[in-house]
């Protein structure tokens, strides 16, 4: 019995695989028709020209100065540090939210979602003035907070994470809810015939489950807690050190020093960049 | 070798369930070690049925008894969720966690109920080498062909230990060279294993193979039941015939043979039970119709005109589809008949084209119809 | 081809857009003159305009208002404009050194004030009070013109400010003071009167060490010199003084 495996009449999956991978790179693709090639050329043109512009722009002999300055450090320092943060509030708020929408079946789903998903279409400075008014010196909870325990979120680097956070979370839930919807219910039907408790079900299927979503959901909340700019700064003021992010950095000198501007955008955009296109995909193939 | 396994239990199921488009009710038992098979059409109610034993759906009525365990009661609002049934589930796709290897996903059920990693693991083993699936151990689902997902589903299905399997179609997902090793190895297991279970399906020969008894439903409702050869052997209904690939026409019990209603008679072997006079069907294999372009010579019984209406090819054989020919008999009309494709060739059958069946009177049965 | 393709229709595409946004649709032969005003000036050259307007009929004066050196930057970089109005010497600086600033003179000045609510939750009196412990304070990022007044006005002081904040304009310096979330902010005292129904400023001897010029000038490649030229004498001439003054600017 014990050589049975080895002599079973089932196919053998490695011979099909690379046979389907075969057929792929010989059959003809489909054409695409020609016309949607402008919009895409000009669609492109739009997204990396006006970078371009901002490289061609820069002041390439004060760069390394521009960059490695303290104000500069600093800032950029304070981006990393609340961003990761930001990002690790989305997962630890952002991933049992997508879970209950995917999976719980909360009364009014469709309202709850839209709601969700409303940081995503709201221009940032208006999330900042609603966390000021929900949680400011004189807001709903801010002047509670402020009378029982004497804390004041505004003006504090924690007022920082909470706006980016605000924005960033609904990138999370919309890919995390994704990957739990396109995985459907029935892994987790199985478990539970299995014997597995909800909680097991949780952290054994649906966690594993999330993690296609995971990567990209990650990436794309850290890159948006990253630029993060209205909130913050109606929200949490800008100080250096404290609440003052590269994005707020850059926003003031280009009242004094454009070329320290310049070249702290294009630092932004590298670090962006690097994240989204050297994170991404292997966080993606991560999980498979 | 085999693992020992509780004391079976048996199931009582009584339940009502109502969904749009859609009614179940029903009543069944599975005797403690026995299996049933629950044979119907798409759309019948069967994966419901055990959507339903399984706990994860609640009937608007009824109640589900496993041994002396009350799991769902609608009167009182009882309802033990899934993982506290004891009910395992093999479902038509094999659904092992795809982040999983094949060992690990056998480890499941054990590790969820506390057995330490190293026992879980033994365990999960034991019972790949049960399904013959113990060199696949490291292998992750993708990297499985769907007979072999399957033999690890199975495992991992009966190493959490259920005191009930629950077998949805498990091989109508599979290709039709991996469905009958599958089903052996399924009905070795089940039998030794001393196990109560029930099987959906659409395939007769699932039931034949695997179970004591077979119940038939039609549109959420039991059409018939019963010990399984008898039920499937002898249908006493048109719909139980279709099931098990027999041909049945119905009439009265007379002594030449079966009278059907426009006077004409099939000479059968009379089953036990049959009154003259009283209602009876015929029933044959379409494989036992021959057919033929012209009026057989000699003197042979059971002929009789029809006009083809499709022909349809099945895994070695042509089945062709029979209406009622002009002059002929009406209850000729989607009668069956197991031809050659070489045979459809030279007697030149197409849709519209008129021919003979002859049924061997050997290869009739005649039984009583169900009411008589 | 498809490359060679896309230039031209870039071209095209944005000789599209410039034309949406330039006057070439207009029916009627208007003329038009283009001044660039520091945003601290809304008020005051909203009302310009109106007299401007009437006094010459057929012609319209285009109000661009923003950051001092954002307008600078846009003059620099190439931007239409007949009139330059500066809310600091510094940006009108740029513009001269780029040769386009022709004469500037200036026609106003602006202080600073310390804004509080009407309660003055901080009790807040003299500059002094601002450095209190406790005292949320919110001032201009020395960046800025503000905040370059803040900085000089405290060094003069010999006071040592902790802000929680250093904004990037006045006016979210003051919206913070309005929305409560600070007990005081330092703004010019023209915000002060554009906001006098939710905030009081307080005087401080000091400030008068910091006061902002306001230079205003004909551009030197203004297309329309000659407008541009009599919109600089409104504002510096009676009318212009009366509308200053009532917005609490300084003229000299």
């Amino acid at each position: 019995m014990a050589s049975a495996a080895s002599s079973t009449p089932d196919p053998s999956p490695t011979g099909g695989v690379s046979g389907r991978g075969g057929a792929d790179r010989h059959r003809a693709r489909t054409a695409l028709p020609a016309v949607l090639w402008l919009p895409a050329a000009l669609g492109f043109a739009l997204v990396i020209l006006p970078v371009l512009g901002l490289v061609l722009r820069a002041d390439w002999v004060r760069l390394p100065e521009l960059v490695t300055s303290d104000a500069a450090l600093t800032a950029l320092g304070l981006s990393l540090r609340t961003a990761a943060a930001s990002t690790l509030l989305s997962l630890l708020l952002g991933g049992p939210l997508a879970v209950v929408l995917a999976r719980g079946r909360p009364p009014g789903l469709r309202v709850l979602r839209s709601l969700v998903l409303l940081p995503l279409v709201l221009p940032p400075v208006v999330g900042g003035l609603a966390l000021l008014y929900l949680l400011g010196r004189a807001g709903l909870v801010g002047q509670y907070l402020d009378l029982l325990f004497g804390v004041r979120i505004p003006f504090t680097t924690t007022a920082v994470v909470l706006a980016q956070t605000f924005v960033a979370m609904p990138f999370l839930v919309v890919s995390l809810e994704g990957a739990l919807r396109t995985a459907g219910e029935r892994y987790e039907a199985v478990a539970a015939t299995l014997g597995a408790r909800p909680w097991t079900v949780f952290w054994r299927v649906t966690v594993p489950l999330l993690l296609p979503g995971l990567g990209s959901g990650v990436v794309l909340a850290f890159a948006r807690a990253l630029g993060e700019f209205g909130a913050t700064i109606a929200f949490a003021g800008s100080l250096a050190g404290r609440t003052r992010t590269l994005p707020l950095e850059i926003y003031l000198q280009r009242e004094s020093d454009v070329d320290g501007a310049v070249a702290l955008s294009l630092l932004l955009v590298a670090v962006a960049a690097a994240v989204v296109v050297l994170a991404r995909p292997r966080a993606v193939e991560g999980a498979r | 070798m085999t693992p020992a396994v509780a004391p079976a239990v048996g199931l009582e199921v009584d339940v009502e369930l109502t969904r749009p488009g859609f009614a179940l009710a029903l009543g069944l038992r599975v005797e403690p070690g026995k299996v049933l098979a629950v044979l119907g059409p798409n759309g019948s109610g069967k994966s419901t049925l055990l959507g339903v034993v399984a706990g994860l759906v609640r009937p608007d009525r009824g109640r589900v008894r496993l041994g002396g365990r009350l799991l769902t009661d609608g009167g009182t609002g009882t309802h033990v969720p899934p993982h506290r049934r004891g009910v395992g589930l093999l479902a038509q796709q094999p659904l092992l966690f795809p982040h999983l290897t094949a060992e690990a996903n056998v480890a499941f059920g054990p590790r969820a109920r506390g057995v330490g990693r190293r026992a879980a693991q033994r365990i999960a083993r034991r019972w790949l080498s049960e399904v013959d699936a113990e060199g696949l151990a490291d292998r992750r689902p993708a990297e499985l062909s769907g007979g072999q997902a399957q033999r690890v589903a199975l495992a991992r299905a009966l190493a959490a230990e259920p005191t009930l399997v629950l077998l949805d179609e498990p091989f109508a997902a599979l290709d039709v060279d991996a469905a009958p090793a599958l089903r052996a190895l399924l009905g070795r297991v089940l039998r030794a294993g001393g196990r109560t279970a029930v099987i959906v399906t659409h395939d007769p020969l699932d039931a034949l193979v695997l179970s004591d008894h077979v119940v038939v439903l039609g549109a959420g409702a039991v059409v018939e039941e019963g010990p399984t050869r008898q039920v499937l052997a002898r249908p006493r209904t048109a719909f139980t015939a279709r099931i098990a690939g027999l041909e049945l026409v119905a009439g009265t019990a007379g002594p030449a043979g079966l009278r059907t209603p426009d006077g004409a008679v099939l000479a059968g072997q009379r089953g036990p039970g049959l009154v003259d006079g009283a209602p009876a069907v015929a029933v044959f294999p379409p494989r036992a119709v021959a057919v033929h372009r012209e009026r057989p010579g000699g003197s042979p019984r059971n002929v009789f005109p029809v006009v083809v209406a499709g022909l349809e090819p099945r895994a070695d054989v042509v089945r062709l589809r029979a209406a009622a020919a002009p002059g002929g008999p009406g209850w000729a009309e989607g009668l069956a008949a197991d031809l050659t494709p070489a045979a459809v060739a030279d007697l030149g059958l197409e849709p519209g084209v008129p021919a003979w069946f002859a049924v061997k009177a050997t290869e009739v049965a005649l039984h009583p119809a169900p009411g008589a | 081809m498809r490359a060679r393709a896309l230039l031209p229709t870039l071209v095209a595409l944005v000789v599209a857009v410039a034309a949406c946004g330039s006057d070439a649709g207009r029916a009627a032969p208007r003329r038009t003159v283009t001044v660039l005003a520091a945003a601290s000036l809304t008020e005051v050259f909203g009302r310009l305009e109106q007299r401007f307007e009437a006094d010459h009929p057929g012609v319209d004066v285009r109000l661009s208002y923003g950051g001092s050196s954002d307008l600078a930057q846009q003059i620099v970089n190439g931007a239409p404009a007949d009139v330059f109005a500066a809310a600091n010497t510094a940006t009108m600086d740029t513009v001269a050194k780029a040769g386009l600033a022709g004469k500037p003179q200036v026609f106003a000045t602006n202080e600073l004030r310390i804004a509080v609510r009407e309660d003055n939750p901080g009790k807040v009196g003299s500059l002094a009070d601002l450095a209190r412990d406790g005292l949320v304070l919110v001032v201009c990022a020395p960046q800025v013109p503000c905040g370059a007044a803040t900085a000089k006005v405290t060094r003069d002081a010999g006071v040592r400010l902790r802000p929680s904040s250093e904004e990037p304009d006045v006016k979210s310096v003051l919206g913070k003071v309005v929305a409560g979330e600070a007990d005081a902010g330092l703004v010019y005292v023209t915000d002060v009167h554009a906001r006098k129904d939710k905030v009081r400023g307080i005087a401080f001897p000091e400030a008068a060490n910091a006061r902002n010029d306001y230079p205003i000038t004909v551009l030197d490649r203004a297309p329309e010199a000659d407008l541009a030229r009599q919109f600089v004498e409104l504002v510096r001439g009676q009318a212009g003084r009366e509308a200053l003054t009532a917005a609490g600017f300084q003229v000299p």
